[in-house]
């Protein structure tokens, strides 16, 4: 058996090398002489037909008359078998800046390029060796960098500091949510799923005011915080508070706020789409550094300082204010509070009006950070879950907590090793690691969870 | 219209592969939360892990397609158990929020571009069910008039029902002995059963395993019936779907999630074809204005989400279900 298998990689290996030895032998005349190729490059041979490695060679620095860079002709390419070593072949780039190498088909390949042949002044700014894998029949296409404006590398500091930023912005704009959530889970007990499209409703008609009705950006969100408010209060008279006054457990509840969720879901898609849109403004993404450390672009400041401010007024009126006073009585102990004489319904309605119109307002500031689409809420859901179990489900200052370090965790955790394709799974597994660790999360207090 | 068309559409699904998929998982989430009272948001996790299981140790790891069977049978019980330990003492809502998350977390890493090796990212794997399909006995396809099957629609279809039934004689045994009767009075009072001196967590565990095994069945049925795995067919809307089936046909029934299954496929996909004849063609019945073809879809999905709430609020015990035995009373 093993013999067999050393026969047949010998016969393979054989194979490969004749393949290569008369391919690598003809044009290797021109690459000791790359100078001499370059006048006479315009009856450079066409690119190979067939299957071949095409490595094309641009100056990324020099523009021609039309605004495009420039080709970079007489530079010899080596393309060789990566597993075994061997030359398959090697070509000098033709006036379009082409070399193209023939190839025996697919596999992986490591393609070369000779920097002595490089003219003067061109650099090569990357490595100078490629290894491709050739998966497609006809080849594939190459290319190295060349006069490549140098990209600064940040220092881990600055790295740092900027996830850090970004984390405390994104952590905002979840607090926002966060905090609407959890209001009406303290009052009403209920764990709402259809949370998430109370934030991409926000975003929603802020984009159908501002892109389709023109209106600037800052009084569209304000609509929008408003109609998100009024959703709210409709969503409570219309639904929650009839299933509250047929008693039905918060378990069913849950189960219809699901079906609920999964029928605006799809009305979003078909009225927004399923694309994801822009607004018309408050794009621009360029970053300006302040106070010598932070890199951010003005909309970021305007949406740390927009949640900041929101945040505040929020918790200051929640401690100060009648209403606020009621809503914590009525979160404390329902019954003890419509015995006290406090209209426990209009309390309710209250803090739909205020967790929907504070949502709405998170969905806009999401929408302006990134992009618009129907799904966002939805995809936003777990993590608010996440960072409202984390603070302390039901407490104010734990939503708000909670999401800061979900939201720095989730932009930092990508510097330390974590996937950055599949960063959601860190704030979900600390979900899960919280509520075995300590149930009622940061802030709560300690009850039944079990 | 043409309404053979439709009826045949109708039928093909509500007996076919897809009510099978839904009927084996809505049976594992009838023994969690129709017998239980357990909570369970991750059914499309166990079924992920069903269906990988088979995938990753035949295509990845190149082992027996029937080691592959093994091994997708047995990482349910090991989802289970890693997941139940440590959150079954938890109350109904936070159990649904951690089983939710350990879902979703699962269907982000076999999604994942950087384990894309193991798990094949978001176009999955595939190239591992031909064993299955050699053991196709039928030559040709099925055509009853209200009802057809293509050759290997016919032999999923066949293999599913088998597994449908064997799953509905299994629970049919087990909430008849008294082990089950342990575990309906747990999803009545907890207390109770643990005052008698009953291990609750370990009835509570147990249920978790038999019902993912019926998940990763399902899970397992899906992959082999497509011969490929996709990381977006193990999203949480299964799950939520396999509720609908389950509470409507009636929890705490036999056969309640099997007809649910049924009755939900044969709507979605009666009403999808119904829509589909009138939005189809240069100059469909529906004004494009009000629905084009691509959006058929979300319009069962809405009445899906409507239907969902209307049932909860409504009549919760489902068709068949008796409004007793719903475990839909926090605790």
């Amino acid at each position: 058996m093993r013999l067999r298998f050393a026969t047949l990689f010998a016969l393979a290996s054989a194979v490969l090398i004749m393949l290569g030895v008369p391919a690598s032998a003809t044009p290797a005349s021109p690459s000791p002489s790359p100078a001499v190729a370059v006048p006479t490059a315009t009856s450079e041979p066409a690119p190979v037909t067939g299957p071949a490695i095409r490595v094309r060679l641009i100056d990324e620095a020099k523009k021609d008359a039309a605004g495009d860079p420039v080709p970079v002709p007489g530079v010899t390419v080596r393309v060789a078998d990566t597993a075994s070593g061997d030359p398959i072949g090697e070509g000098v780039s033709n006036d379009m800046g082409v070399a193209a190498i023939a190839i025996p088909g697919r596999g992986d390949y490591t393609v070369t390029l000779d920097t002595k042949t490089l003219p003067a002044g061109v650099k090569l700014t990357g490595t100078k060796e490629l290894k491709v894998s050739v998966k497609l029949d006809m080849g594939q296409n190459v290319a190295f960098p060349l006069n490549r404006a140098e990209v600064k590398t940040t220092a881990r500091s600055q790295q740092l500091i900027n996830a850090t930023v970004g984390g405390i912005k994104f952590g905002l704009i979840m607090a926002l949510a966060a905090l609407g959530l959890s209001l009406i889970f303290g009052t009403t007990g209920l764990t709402n799923f259809a949370h998430g499209e109370l934030v991409a409703l926000g975003a929603i008609v802020a984009w159908a005011f501002n892109v389709l009705l023109g209106i600037p950006l800052v009084f569209a969100a304000v609509l929008s915080v408003i109609i998100g408010g009024l959703f709210g209060w409709i969503q409570d008279r219309g639904l929650w508070r009839p299933l509250r006054h047929r008693g039905t457990g918060v378990i069913a509840m849950m189960i219809v706020s699901i079906g609920f969720g999964i029928a605006l879901r799809n009305i979003f898609q078909y009225l927004f789409g399923a694309s994801t849109k822009p607004y018309a403004e408050w794009t621009r993404q360029s970053k300006s550094t302040y106070l010598g450390v932070f890199n951010l672009a003005d909309k970021e400041i305007g949406i740390i300082l927009v949640s900041i401010l929101v945040i505040a007024l929020t918790t200051f009126a929640l401690a100060k204010s009648r209403l606020g006073k009621a809503m914590r009585a009525v979160s404390d102990n329902p019954a003890l509070s419509a015995s006290s004489g406090l209209r426990v319904d209009g309390v309710i309605s209250n803090v739909w009006i205020l967790g929907a119109a504070l949502s709405a307002l998170s969905g806009v500031l999401l929408g302006i950070n990134s992009q618009v689409n129907f799904m966002m809420g939805y995809q936003l859901l777990l993590l608010i879950f996440a960072a409202v179990t984390l603070g302390g489900l039901g407490t104010i200052w734990g939503a708000i907590i909670g999401s800061l370090i979900i939201g720095i965790m989730m932009e930092v955790g990508p510097m330390f090793g974590v996937p950055t394709s599949i960063k959601e799974v860190a704030p979900m597994a600390v979900l899960i690691i919280i509520l075995l660790v300590r149930p009622q999360g940061i802030l709560g207090k300690a009850q039944r969870v079990g | 219209m043409d309404f053979g068309t439709i009826i045949d559409a109708a039928f093909s699904a509500a007996l076919g592969p897809e009510a099978i998929v839904f009927a084996l998982a809505a049976i594992g989430l009838n023994i969690h939360f129709g017998y239980t009272g357990l909570l369970n948001f991750g059914q499309a996790g166990f079924m992920a892990v069903g269906a990988y299981g088979l995938a990753v140790s035949v295509v990845t790891f190149g082992l027996p397609f029937w080691l592959g069977i093994t091994i997708a049978l047995i990482a349910p019980i090991g989802l289970a158990l890693l997941l139940g330990i440590p959150t079954l003492r938890l109350r109904a809502d936070y159990l649904a929020i951690v089983t939710i998350a350990a879902a979703e977390i699962l269907r982000l890493i076999f999604g994942s571009a950087e384990m894309v090796d193991t798990f094949g990212g978001s176009n999955g794997l595939s190239g591992f069910a031909q064993p299955y399909q050699d053991l196709n006995p039928f030559s040709s396809g099925l055509d009853l008039g209200f009802v057809s099957f293509s050759r290997s629609v016919l032999w999923s279809t066949v293999v599913g029902w088998a597994l449908v039934l064997l799953c509905v004689l299994i629970t049919w045994l087990l909430m008849r002995s008294p082990w089950g009767r342990v575990l309906r009075s747990i999803r009545e009072d907890e207390d109770a059963v643990r005052s008698l001196g009953k291990n609750v967590f370990a009835y509570k565990m147990q249920a978790l395993i038999l019902g993912g095994v019926f998940g990763g069945i399902a899970g397992l049925y899906l992959a082999l019936k497509q011969a490929s795995v996709v990381p977006s067919d193990y999203s949480t809307n299964i799950t939520f779907f396999a509720y609908t089936a389950l509470l409507l046909g009636g929890a705490a029934r036999v056969w309640g999630p099997v007809i649910g299954a049924m009755i939900f496929w044969f709507l979605m996909s009666g009403i999808s074809a119904i829509l589909g004849q009138l939005t189809n063609g240069p100059d469909p019945l529906l004004p494009t204005w009000v629905l084009t073809s691509t959006e058929v879809s979300l319009v069962r999905f809405v009445l899906v989400g409507i239907g969902l709430m209307l049932l909860m609020v409504f009549r919760p015990q489902g068709i068949f279900g008796d409004r007793r035995e719903i475990a839909i009373d926090a605790r």
